[in-house]
């Protein structure tokens, strides 16, 4: 131990310093991480409230003289933006609720059944895992075509009402429910799938509730397979590609396309404000309690 | 009743709960996946309708030394190798310091998680505007290149790049940040009071501690980016991906899908991209997990 330690006035001063100095420092780094992630988003908001006139002047504007929304009420008169939004919740939505009735189902059985072949069809499940969407849009676009699904809202959603993810999280979740709990539900002569929708269901609902988070994030934001199905398919056409298509516009619509940025954007930051404790859960495969 | 009836009776109820997740995996995910390995020695026909004839392994094997798959290949590592390091570091970092119990960092967890649930067309758009080469704040800042930043073969990808970042400094944030409530508080108090450093404890204890974490991190930024190609598609498009080298091999895929329809090729890009992907995982597995160090 050094010498200078053995005066514990010297060492507390020193400490408290030091601890001051690692403050400032503390907040210097976190604000300058703040203005980084957040900067982007102010400027479009900002433009997303000016004139086309006033986006396109210099120096910019770093704060509305006085917001107008006109890009607002263009985007959803000439942008198409409100029938965008209403086919992207019903995508959404289809998405949601289809991935968690086969995730709950599967996962319940998983968990709770023994059966031949389990070890196999659990393989099988986790090995959906490691093949990543992109690689299958050749085959599922010729089957989506086969199955005359094409043009209509279920193309876009069939094939993500399955999901591994959702599988092994439930999974995990069923088999935190104590085995006594059935053998006593059993007992009482309840039967397998009354044992599910009237006791393990319940428990378990924090487990659903963080899939529910994620698996709406993920098909509110898709951008590839919604790309493949509705660049060419306006009546079917999600959020996310309409912002492609109005980007796609003159600079005059460069408001239009940030007010459309902002109105995508906002439901998931809701999300993620609201249901944090649950997106965290999720994103960390259930980790964290 | 006989045991052996109820034990059937539980199987066969089994089967039928997996059976609709089952099936709707085996036709989008595992049918799909395993035939892109018999699309892949088949050449498409000259006209759509005809049919395609038998190339085996050629298609692959000149593919392979293309120059787009290259180039595209070359995108691809080059933005992962943007992408990942710098974007692991300062979720690392950022989360590190948000741990602390200091006044507002609640606030400061809340705007590190944002970037992650922003979806891919909504960052392009956005940082777009700060990409315009006639309005905005870059030429007034006089930066001005010529071409401009898109359209420019040595900007577009470091554009592509940032934007990338920007989305993954979320996800690695909240992954950090998961991952250090976790820690062993005694641990890091223990190393302070010993006289450590900030800096110390962060090398010493903190990083080791959270080696699974960034080992984890490391992996899903990984395949991520190897899959990347919306702010390409949005910002760069089809016609000049290649020319601005911005043309990742999943951009190429979805161009052999959509713009120029060639299902052998999409699915030899499809086994390459997968395979690459693969490697680089199985390598990241044997020379980094070595160093984890998990607790217990």
């Amino acid at each position: 131990m050094p010498t200078d330690q053995l005066d514990p006035i010297a060492t507390a001063k020193r400490r408290k310093r030091r601890r001051r100095l690692s403050t400032v420092v503390s907040y210097a780094i976190l604000t300058l991480g703040a203005l980084v992630v957040l900067f982007p988003i102010y400027m479009g908001v900002v433009d997303s409230l000016l004139t086309p006139v006033q986006i396109g002047s210099t120096p910019p504007y770093f704060f509305p003289p006085t917001p107008q929304f006109h890009a607002y009420a263009d985007a959803f008169s000439q942008g198409h933006l409100g029938h965008y939004i209403v086919n992207s919740v019903i995508q959404t939505l289809e998405i949601v609720v289809g991935s968690v009735i086969t995730a709950v189902l599967a996962a319940y059985a998983f968990a709770t059944f023994s059966f031949p072949l389990k070890r196999t069809l659990w393989t099988i499940v986790l090995a959906t895992l490691l093949i990543p969407f992109e690689v299958t849009i050749v085959t599922n676009y010729k089957t989506i075509q086969s199955l005359h699904l094409l043009g209509t809202m279920w193309a876009l959603t069939i094939p993500f009402m399955v999901s591994a993810v959702g599988i092994f999280l439930l999974r995990q979740a069923f088999l935190g429910v104590a085995v006594e709990m059935r053998e006593a539900a059993v007992l009482d002569g309840c039967g397998p799938m009354r044992y599910l929708w009237r006791v393990a269901l319940p428990l378990v609902r924090p487990q659903i509730a963080a899939f529910v988070v994620i698996a709406t994030l993920g098909a509110w934001n898709q951008y590839l397979w919604p790309l493949l199905l509705t660049s060419n398919d306006e009546s079917h056409r999600t959020l996310q590609i309409g912002l492609k298509t109005l980007n796609a516009g003159t600079f005059q619509s460069l408001g239009v396309v940030l007010a459309g940025a902002v109105i995508a954007a906002v439901p998931m930051l809701v999300l993620m404000v609201v249901f944090n404790k649950q997106l965290v859960r999720s994103l960390t495969g259930g980790a964290v309690k | 009743m006989s045991r052996r009836l109820d034990r059937t009776k539980e199987a066969g109820l089994a089967y039928l709960l997996i059976a609709p997740a089952f099936i709707l995996a085996l036709v989008f995910i595992i049918y799909p996946f395993m035939r892109n390995f018999s699309l892949f020695l088949y050449h498409a026909p000259p006209y759509p309708g005809l049919p395609s004839h038998y190339a085996g392994l050629s298609q692959f094997t000149t593919m392979l030394t293309s120059s787009t798959f290259l180039q595209g290949l070359e995108a691809t590592l080059l933005y992962t190798a943007l992408v990942v390091p710098v974007g692991v570091l300062l979720g690392l970092i950022l989360a590190v310091v948000a741990h602390q119990k200091l006044k507002g960092m609640a606030i400061y967890r809340t705007i590190f998680a944002t970037t992650a649930v922003s979806s891919v067309a909504v960052a392009a758009v956005i940082f777009g505007t700060f990409m315009n080469p006639v309005l905005g704040l870059l030429p007034w800042l006089g930066i001005n290149p010529n071409p401009s930043i898109l359209q420019s073969p040595t900007w577009a990808m470091l554009a592509m790049g940032v934007i990338g970042l920007w989305q993954f400094m979320g996800l690695s944030f909240i992954l950090f940040s998961a991952g250090l409530q976790s820690l062993p508080e005694e641990v890091l108090e223990a190393a302070r009071i010993d006289g450590a450093s900030e800096i110390g404890v962060f090398a010493r204890v903190t990083v080791p501690l959270l080696s699974p974490t960034i080992f984890y991190a490391i992996t899903v930024g990984t395949i991520g980016a190897m899959y990347t190609f919306g702010q390409m598609d949005l910002l760069v498009g089809t016609s000049s991906a290649e020319y601005v080298h911005v043309n990742t091999l999943a951009y190429q895929i979805y161009q052999y899908v959509v713009t120029q329809p060639n299902p052998g090729l999409a699915a030899c890009v499809s086994i390459a991209l997968f395979v690459i992907t693969a490697v680089i995982t199985f390598v990241n597995f044997r020379f980094l997990e070595r160093r984890v160090t998990y607790a217990n």
